[in-house]
């Protein structure tokens, strides 16, 4: 499903990945961990279609992302730090606003449903401006996935998120992946982790360093390998 | 067909936006309001011989007001990465260009609309050679102002001084409108015997426009590229 071959991105003369090569396939949820700064946003930002790599391809359902750009566009569903909503509409205004860009059939009925599952029925009328990280975290999710995405790529999507939350987004995630959608998850939650995926790979210095299947939830096992693997990293 | 629903739905968000905040609008409209009282008191209004600012006067309008409006056009997508979304959305280059033009434009026509009945009425200007003709030159220049400004305002937008840097490379690429216009609205407000004239400027805008439109939807791919 997702392919990256040999991915460098430099910066100035700064390099933040060093040839990172990944091969996802369909239905896996993936955990990306990694210390700060190890280029696990950057990963994602380059398989969103949003940065483009110094060297290296993309390959989405074996299509290079560039050359059909909107045709993988419209197979992911994005969710990074910041929220991307517009504040000064409501949730449902910025959900049918998406929804229409992705060309979401019915979107209204879609974008009322979706505000209902992530708990912020109460607040459908309410400008986003107005909202605490946590709900708009909540909205930020919803937003991601408007379109029924066969990939979402989540950068530290429990951040912000209080118990109920976070409980909801698993949900959701494992929903879709019952669907057979693909998960990335970049995350410094190993609880979480553990949870939800069933590959954990582990990024340092722009590169992959681990890259293994998990089984029975073993977080034990992914605290055990990241120590080994990051120690004296501070 | 999918790339004009999706400019409309972008301009629709733009104005929308625009209308629940009214910021940029009110500024553009108190912006105008200033520039036509200082004439006013700049220029007696009584006194004939003034009416020949009156030209002048709308065009500084609208370069000016433009401009700042251009200026949010872009940077407002910035406050939580919102072109971001744009970006990983299946949308075209062209759409998202055409939908902020559109939303810019129709901001603009606003601003005169309101302004200019305004200037008119404290410089007591009640004869003009042709209605239409002063129509049709305001929206043809308007018109390449806002294309060429929109362009160009994404292109700064991603630089820290985007504010300066817009007005600097805006005014060599419309020059060559804003000359033309003024001088057609000139003649179709207080020379109309000379009416070919305007049209001959009309027409240059109306060709310069077709060509700065067309690249600007072509290359604008290029500006949004990281
Ligand atoms: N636009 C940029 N210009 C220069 N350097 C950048 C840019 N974006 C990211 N970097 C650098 O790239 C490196 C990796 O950044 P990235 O955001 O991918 O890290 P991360 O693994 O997501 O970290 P965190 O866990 O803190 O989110 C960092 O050292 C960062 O300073
Ligand atoms: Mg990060």
């Amino acid at each position: 499903m997702i392919q990256t071959k040999q991915l460098i991105k430099r910066v100035g003369d700064k390099v933040i990945l060093r040839g990172v090569n990944l091969s996802i396939k369909e239905g896996q949820t993936v955990a990306i961990l990694g210390p700060n700064g190890a280029g696990k946003s950057t990963i994602l930002k380059v398989i969103a279609t949003l940065i483009k790599p110094s060297s290296g391809e993309v390959l989405i359902n074996n299509k290079e992302i560039k050359k059909h750009a909107l045709e993988v566009k419209s197979l992911i569903g994005y969710l990074p730090h910041a929220s991307l909503l517009y504040d000064h509409f409501t949730p449902l205004e910025n959900l049918i606003l998406f929804g229409k860009l992705y060309g979401v059939k019915d979107v209204e009925k879609r974008a009322k449903e979706l505000i209902e599952k992530v708990g912020l029925s109460f607040f459908l009328h309410e400008p986003v401006k107005s909202f605490s990280r946590g709900m708009i975290q909540r909205v930020a999710i919803a937003r991601a996935i408007v379109h029924e995405p066969r990939i979402i790529l989540l950068d530290e999507p429990h951040t912000g998120l209080d118990q109920q939350a976070i409980v909801i987004l698993n949900k959701v995630i494992l929903e879709m992946k019952a669907q057979g959608t693909t998960t990335v998850m970049v995350t410094h939650d190993f609880k979480q982790a553990a949870e939800i995926c069933d590959r954990i790979i582990i990024v340092k210095n722009g590169k992959i360093v681990d890259d293994f299947m998990l089984e029975n939830n073993n977080l034990d096992l992914v605290f055990d390998k990241y120590a080994l693997l990051t120690e004296g990293v501070v | 067909m999918s790339i004009f629903t999706n400019a409309l739905s972008i301009a629709w968000k733009d104005l929308y936006s625009e209308w629940k905040t009214r910021q940029v609008l009110t500024t553009m409209i108190i912006f105008a309001g200033l520039v036509i009282v200082v004439c006013s008191f700049a220029f007696d209004p009584t006194n004939n011989t003034t009416k020949a600012v009156i030209p002048g006067a709308i065009w500084i309008i609208i370069v000016f007001s433009g401009i700042l409006g251009l200026n949010r056009s872009f940077v407002s997508e910035q406050k939580n990465d919102n072109m971001h979304a744009l970006l990983t959305a299946p949308l075209d280059a062209a759409s998202i260009y055409l939908g902020k033009f559109l939303a810019n434009f129709i901001m603009l026509l606003i601003v005169e609309i309101v302004a200019i009945p305004f200037l008119f009425l404290l410089f007591d200007f009640r004869e003009m050679g042709s209605f239409p003709y002063f129509i049709l030159v305001l929206f043809i220049g308007s018109f390449g102002f806002v294309a060429i400004g929109t362009f160009l305002a994404a292109l700064a937008a991603n630089s820290r001084s985007s504010e300066m840097l817009l007005p600097i490379m805006l005014f060599p690429l419309v020059s060559p409108i804003l000359i033309g216009a003024v001088q057609a609205t000139k003649i179709i407000l207080t020379n109309i015997d000379k009416l070919p004239n305007a049209i001959s400027w009309i027409q240059l805008i109306g060709g310069y426009n077709v060509i700065f439109f067309v690249l600007c939807v072509l290359l604008f791919e290029y500006v949004l590229e990281v």
